[in-house]
């Protein structure tokens, strides 16, 4: 017989009390659980995925897609802009190195991008087997695709136009699987790398003698984005560039730079990212305001069914008040009984947070590109589990001191 | 065991209890008799270290009950004194057994379950160590509380109207346990009660008179 005997005893005697204060406070505990996890995880992605990027340089248009879209590669390309101005960019003094970045096409809804290998370097990409792509047509999967798509080396495919597997097949030009990536929990694992002349090869196909007339001139300088096509090529398009300042002046000039021209745009990651999150914020900021909200009816119905069965109790607390136990006794009995359903219900509201994610994330595709899962702990959970104890303690309080309180005397003389 | 001398108690300034002087040797079992409204109640609760602030002087086991702090009180009356109300008051949450061992448990002694057997054997609720107290009848029930009061020995067993509410048949049952039980270990016994049905098994009386 301990304390804690008696409380779980208490507990088990009013079930449906204790099953609905529990399940109460552990649906709140498990949608700040959810959004803790969700939000964590999706801020982390999205600042792995944009660092070491300072601006996007592409078409006109939302600064929001050109960054979805050229880094998170979730929305549609704004349009293309001329390989020569993208050039003209990419050797301004400020700039210390330019991605080029071709978009547009993908194979089973995982994007074809043609970039450099900078590209792949700047997420610290690394093979797992095969190769690198090097001819045009060559590509290298990141590691999702490769799970999901089961293409394996040298296995060829027909790409799509556009996001969906519904777009026009680009059967006349076929891609070639050189290797594939380790997984790094980057956007590198949902996409498909390619060389930036694949995407034009892919695309020029109506456009025969461009090909003759393109071979290189010795003579002209090599394109510093794409070596294969001379500098001052007006002919070519890219999708964007991404760019890396050389110094903090770049972040001052280089915007400016940019949109001086009539058909540029500079976008900032940074800026943007933060500008998506204040605005999904609103979203969450609801859901968690009526989350609290459920943790605080939780919170008062413990402090109710603690308050009435207590009054029912009045004659057992004077009966083991004439049996020895002391006031204390009583007081750590109460506070014990509102702990442990708190503790009951925010440990069960842990696990549901982490089971719903789970879940989710086995259900749903897109939160596993995404790369959130339920299989991940932070710190601020301690946090919950310890704010929720200290809110069983708070409402187990008053009812703690009129247990402390108990006139035995009265209680038992007043039959 | 108990000395009372020139004890009063004050319910608030212009009402005031005052007691008869009597002295119960170990072992003694005694009937506090007296009508409702004299007091048995409060005499009991004050001797049982139930109810403090009081006039005069209560000794229980050579200790004056005044000079024990609250919890050097509880302490006491965990071990040395059983109670036994009218209402049988069962924790009602918890099943026989577990109500026994609260008794220990609560008194700060170790649980020694061989001694919870004997005692159910002896009063005949070897079978219901396990029932919830919900489930046991009222004369049953009574018969818990005895065993409760007994389980740790106590040096003296108070017992406050046990057998008011219960039927002639459960009425001797009960009140030959009770001695039985206070017999066995040499308790002092005090049954507060205006149960005429007891007389006959209780020759010691005290008689409390309506002030």
């Amino acid at each position: 017989m301990t304390l804690f005997t008696l409380v779980w005893n208490y507990l088990k005697a009013r079930p449906l009390n204790t099953a609905i204060n529990i399940i109460l406070l552990s649906l709140g505990i498990a949608v700040v659980t959810i959004l803790l996890l969700f939000n964590t995880q999706l801020e982390q992605k999205i600042t792995d995925n944009a660092r070491g990027i300072d601006l996007v340089v592409g078409a006109k248009g939302s600064p929001l897609q050109l960054i979805l879209c050229n880094i998170f590669h979730v929305d549609f390309p704004t349009g293309n802009i001329n390989l020569k101005e993208a050039e003209k960019i990419a050797r301004n003094r400020l700039v210390k190195r330019a991605i080029p970045m071709a978009l547009g096409d993908s194979y089973q809804t995982y994007r074809i991008v043609g970039t450099s290998r900078d590209y792949a370097d700047l997420y610290k990409g690394e093979l797992a087997q095969g190769d690198w792509w090097d001819q045009p047509l060559d590509v290298t999967l990141g590691a999702n695709v490769q799970s999901l798509t089961q293409l394996k080396i040298g296995d060829t495919f027909a790409s799509s136009h556009g996001l969906t597997t519904t777009g026009d097949d680009h059967k006349d030009h076929l891609y070639k699987v050189k290797g594939v990536l380790k997984k790094n929990n980057t956007v590198l694992d949902n996409i498909i790398l390619t060389a930036v002349e694949s995407i034009w090869e892919v695309h020029e196909h109506a456009d025969t003698t461009a090909h003759a007339h393109e071979t290189r001139d010795s003579l002209a300088m090599p394109s510093r984005l794409v070596p294969s096509v001379a500098a001052n090529d007006s002919v070519k398009e890219v999708t964007s560039l991404l760019l890396q300042y050389r110094s903090p002046m770049g972040a001052i000039q280089l915007p400016r730079i940019v949109n001086a021209q009539s058909s540029l745009q500079a976008a900032s990651p940074a800026f943007e990212t933060a500008r998506l999150f204040s605005i999904l914020g609103v979203g969450a900021d609801i859901i968690m305001a009526f989350a609290y909200v459920l943790i605080v009816i939780s919170g008062l119905s413990i402090f109710i069914a603690l308050y009435n069965s207590l009054k029912e109790r009045r004659y057992d607390m004077a009966i083991m008040r004439s049996m020895g136990a002391t006031r204390t006794k009583l007081f750590v009995s109460v506070l014990l009984e509102g702990g442990l359903l708190t503790f009951m219900g925010s440990a069960i509201g842990l696990l549901l947070g982490h089971g719903v994610l789970m879940l989710l994330n086995a259900l749903v595709e897109e939160t596993q590109k995404a790369g959130i899962g339920g299989m991940v702990f932070y710190s601020q959970e301690w946090i919950i589990l310890g704010g929720s104890l200290l809110l069983g303690l708070v409402c187990a309080l008053i009812p703690a001191i009129q247990a402390y309180r108990t006139d035995i005397s009265k209680v038992l003389a007043s039959n | 065991m108990i000395q009372v001398s020139n004890l009063a108690f004050r319910y608030s300034p212009s009402v005031v209890l005052r007691f008869p002087d009597f002295s119960v040797a170990r072992g003694q079992h005694f009937l506090l008799l007296g009508d409702s409204g004299s007091g048995k109640t409060t005499l009991l609760h004050l001797v049982g270290g139930l109810l403090r602030n009081y006039e005069g002087s209560v000794s229980v086991d050579k200790t004056e009950l005044a000079t024990l702090s609250e919890t050097a009180l509880d302490r006491f009356r965990g071990q040395k004194i059983g109670f036994v109300f009218q209402r049988n008051h069962l924790l009602s949450a918890l099943s026989v057994e577990q109500n026994l061992m609260m008794s220990p448990y609560l008194a700060g002694l170790p649980i020694d379950s061989g001694r919870i057997t004997d005692v159910l054997v002896t009063l005949g609720l070897a079978d219901k160590r396990h029932s919830r107290v919900t489930t046991l009848s009222q004369g049953q029930a009574q018969r818990v509380a005895i065993a409760r009061a007994v389980l740790n020995k106590p040096a003296i067993i108070f017992a406050d109207e046990p057998t008011s509410a219960l039927d002639d048949k459960n009425c001797d049952r009960v009140i030959s346990l009770l001695l039985e039980a206070a017999s066995q270990h040499e308790s002092t016994l005090i049954i507060a009660t205006h149960d005429q049905r007891l007389k006959s098994h209780l020759t010691q009386q005290i008689q409390l008179n309506a002030s």
